[in-house]
């Protein structure tokens, strides 16, 4: 047995390889109608010989790809997939799986730098993914109203920028940077007036916690009436579900000096303000940024929902709820990839400064307290 | 004229199951330029005898003046330095920005502040580590950061509060002797609080022995040792003797608590 594969990867391998040996045999009547996925199938069955000699673990990253890309343009059209291709497909899906199994093994053992390779293991869980998506709404004949190709929203994606411009345009450059602007500014104006002041606390805390239990979709209708149906109501509710978890979270993080840093800032007579920008504000960092991550998502999803209560006839929301009615699922599917991305970016975005402003706590430089 | 004067001095802390009594009756002089050790078992009250007068801790009866001002008034005159068991230095702030902290509270000018931080870095020899932060400098390295900071706005006094106890003992003996030399130097006027006997002795003119329960001053003991004391003095007869009489003040205080038990 060789000694460079755990039992699981060994295991992994032999599955993966015996499957390409069987759609080699079972691709034999049809042979020549697809040629990548037949060196997919030979390439797989020969690499059965891991159990003889060293297989790279790239090697079986390539046989991963080549079979994604076989089986891709091999899909029949209008048809159901016949069973080798679905061999194919798993098959390939074990490559891959064998394959970041392999590279995590290595990053751990230290025989590979983790920057750059790190990144190659999510990127082929994603693609992975998009591939399986692909093939099987395709191969199964899924209906399009179900679920879309991804290569159908891809489509789409590309066909209609303009309106998911507009859309995007409508919804986050105007609804959610405004509201979370807004909403972490006063939470944090609010936490330190209340850190402040015992009675604001007694008052303010419970209102703040009674609005975070408010639903989404009960203040939204009320939002539209209060302030129109333009970006404006939206940016009300982002403001209105930002709001409470900056507040709680500044509220904490003020509390998070120890004794002795406090003490110290009394031996030199500094006064509240001193205090407050010296040390309570940058030691409350980690709590506020918090704060502004778990918000970044919170904001778009909140826009989004607000705009299925009235809304111009632009907007993410407002195409999703039209879409879904018109049942262009391809458009929604992109609109829905288009929040993602654009919340991921956000989130991001906030990471990263995050790391740039906290730098010093030990969570971002994987240290000691 | 006296730097600190405790006269009839008490501090108790409310509890839910009775009150303790941290400090009663406590009567102490210490005058300009001396060197004052507190030592005894923990729960005698010598760290709450600093915050007293450090007004971070107020008594509840008798009457504590520091620079002849009460100690509130002496607070907020800025007339002291206080060291803490831990740096307690901001992570976030590069060490000449950690001492350059309470001279910016203060108001000092920017020349001033750093012609001052890079005296007193010189001084606890840290000269070259001002763009580190205190998470990349070493425990022993990081104490002397915060003593520089303590030192940076040259108050007269000079309070510390078991510095060196989370430290190794060849740090401490190292850091110690470096004390006396800027003591020395600076002529200050140094209380500190220790749960070591050899450091007390060593570095003190005085040595304040207190036991606890209620916590109080249970022996006062002028050291006969020369200012000029190399480490190798704590093999001396001298230092034993002297060493001897804390042990034994210290055990009068544990019999006594004995006897309630």
């Amino acid at each position: 047995m060789r000694r460079d594969l755990s039992f699981f990867q060994l295991y992994l391998g032999l599955v993966a390889g015996g499957l390409a040996l069987l759609g080699l045999l079972m691709s034999l009547p049809t042979f020549g109608n697809a040629p990548l996925l037949a060196l997919f199938f030979a390439l797989g069955g020969a690499s059965l010989m891991r159990l003889l000699a060293p297989f790279s673990l790239w090697l079986d990253g390539l046989l991963a790809v080549l079979g994604a890309m076989g089986l891709l343009l091999a899909l029949p059209v209008g048809q159901a997939m016949p069973l080798h291709h679905w061999l194919a497909l798993i098959a390939a899906w074990a490559f891959a799986w064998l394959f970041v199994e392999r590279l995590s093994a290595a990053i751990r053992a230290g025989s590979l730098p983790e920057t750059g390779t790190g990144l190659v293991i999510p990127v082929t869980f994603g693609l992975a993914l998009l591939v399986i998506w692909e093939v099987v709404t395709r191969g199964a004949n899924v209906p399009p109203v179900l679920l879309p190709p991804p290569s159908a929203i891809g489509a789409r994606l590309m066909a209609e920028t303009n309106i998911l411009w507009a859309d995007f345009v409508q919804t986050f450059i105007k609804s959610v940077l405004p509201g979370y602007a807004i909403g972490c500014l006063a939470g944090l104006a609010v936490a330190i007036l209340v850190d402040r002041s015992p009675f604001l606390k007694a008052g303010i805390m419970p209102i703040g916690n009674f609005m975070s239990a408010l639903p989404i979709i009960g203040i939204a209708p009320i939002m539209v009436m209060w302030f129109g149906f333009d970006w404006q109501s939206k940016a009300a509710v982002v403001v209105a579900m930002t709001f409470f978890p900056m507040l709680v979270n500044t509220v904490a993080g003020l509390n998070a000096a120890s004794a002795i840093e406090r003490d110290l800032m009394r031996t030199y007579a500094a006064n509240y303000w001193q205090t407050l920008m010296k040390l309570r504000l940058p030691a409350a960092g980690p709590f506020i940024f918090n704060a502004l991550k778990i918000n970044s998502t919170l904001a778009l999803i909140g826009a989004i929902v607000a705009e299925f209560f009235g809304t111009p006839v632009v907007g993410m929301g407002f195409r999703i709820s039209t879409g879904v009615g018109r049942l262009a699922i391809d458009l929604v599917w992109a609109e829905i990839a288009v929040a993602a991305v654009a919340g991921s970016a956000f989130y991001g975005v906030i990471a990263l400064i995050e790391r740039g402003v906290t730098f010093w706590h030990p969570s971002v430089r994987g240290g000691r307290a | 004229m006296s730097v600190v004067q405790a006269m009839d001095l008490g501090l108790t802390f409310p509890a839910g199951d009775g009150d303790v009594v941290a400090l009663k009756d406590v009567n102490l002089t210490i005058g300009k330029g001396e060197f004052v050790s507190f030592i005894g078992p923990s729960g005698c009250g010598k760290t709450t005898f600093l915050r007293a007068i450090a007004d971070l801790e107020k008594p509840t009866s008798g009457t504590l003046s520091v620079n002849g001002q009460t100690p509130e008034e002496a607070r907020r005159a800025r007339a002291y330095g206080y060291v803490f068991q831990a740096a307690a230095l901001y992570p976030w702030r590069t060490i000449e920005k950690n001492v350059a902290l309470p001279l910016e509270i203060m108001g000092y000018g920017q020349a001033q502040q750093h012609e001052r931080v890079r005296a007193t870095l010189e001084l606890v020899n840290l000269t070259g580590f001002e763009k580190k932060y205190p998470w990349q400098l070493s425990g022993g390295m990081q104490q002397r950061a915060s003593i520089a900071r303590a030192l940076s706005f040259d108050a007269d006094l000079l309070l510390m509060d078991e510095p060196f106890g989370a430290l190794d003992e060849i740090v401490r003996d190292h850091l110690n002797s470096e004390l006396l030399k800027l003591w020395d130097r600076t002529g200050k006027t140094i209380c500190f609080v220790t749960h070591s006997i050899p450091e007390a002795v060593y570095l003190s003119t005085r040595i304040v022995v207190m036991s606890p329960r209620p916590g109080r001053v249970t022996d006062v003991i002028e050291s006969t040792l020369p200012r000029e004391r190399p480490l190798d003095i704590r093999e001396t007869p001298e230092f034993l003797e002297i060493a001897a009489r804390v042990r034994d003040g210290l055990r009068a205080g544990h019999s006594y608590e004995e006897e309630h038990v």
